[in-house]
């Protein structure tokens, strides 16, 4: 007697085959950016606990060609993941009324584009400016 | 009792480190990671001193470890999951142990330098 083999779909690559997956993954990937850009950042704080010759050293490494695109491809990653965090987060978030007003969704997205810029704005100023 | 699942532990690290992350790690790229190196807009940008004098600082060494910390969680976290989605299933509780291993054991050692620090 034959065994029987019920068809199984084929998993691999699923998510090659649809654009919408495709920028699923994409922004699952942004994840990988986030964990080793902070990864970069203990390191430093680390060579910044070690004294002033580590540190210096650690701002030379940074002037690496490898390093510049590497920082270039983690800033486009961690713009996606703003955008998209910021997008999905009313559906995320309780409903939110103002008095017996239900709060739109757009507005709720909107609000964190404006606080986006705001904090942005306030970094950059104060380190690159001061 | 039933046995519950310690996921929302990590989804709420997960979710606070999406809206730090995406609050602040793009203008601390542009900092740290392209301004600096390049000398941007002049050289110091992140001089020793002045480093230093902001991670000592109670405000600055919670932002430091606020933004490491939970961008740490976030990122594992997000790592963790889409290895299932791209097909990885033997193994998967070794490569649980070692993202939020790494998570934990990074918060721990930045407090550690934060707390020495001040």
């Amino acid at each position: 007697m034959a065994v029987r083999r019920p068809y199984v779909r084929p998993m691999a690559g699923w998510w090659r085959r649809n654009p919408f997956y495709i920028f699923y993954m994409l922004r699952e990937a942004t994840s990988v950016f986030v964990a080793l850009y902070a990864l970069q950042l203990l390191y430093g704080l680390y060579t910044l606990a070690v004294g002033e010759a580590a540190f210096d050293a650690w701002l030379v490494s940074l002037r690496h060609p490898l390093f510049l695109v590497f920082h270039g491809v983690a800033l486009a990653a961690a713009l996606l993941h703003a955008f998209t965090w910021f997008n999905v987060a009313p559906k995320a978030m309780p409903v939110l009324y103002l008095g017996s007003h239900r709060v739109a969704d757009r507005t709720l997205v909107w609000a964190q584009y404006l606080i986006f810029a705001v904090i942005s704005v306030a970094i950059l100023g104060v380190v690159l400016g001061g | 009792m039933p046995k519950r699942s310690n996921e929302p532990v990590f989804w709420a690290l997960f979710g606070a480190g999406g809206v730090v992350a995406a609050f602040v790690l793009p203008a601390l790229i542009v900092v740290t990671g392209l301004a600096a190196p390049l000398g941007l807009p002049s050289p110091g940008v992140l001089s020793y001193e002045r480093v230093s004098a902001f991670a000592a600082s109670l405000p600055g060494a919670a932002f430091l470890f606020v933004v490491i910390s939970l961008s740490l969680w976030h990122g594992f976290h997000r790592i963790y999951h889409s290895l299932h989605e791209l097909g990885v299933h033997r193994g998967l509780s070794v490569v649980r142990v070692l993202c939020y291993g790494t998570a934990l054991a990074g918060t721990a050692l930045t407090a550690y330098l934060l707390v020495t620090a001040i």
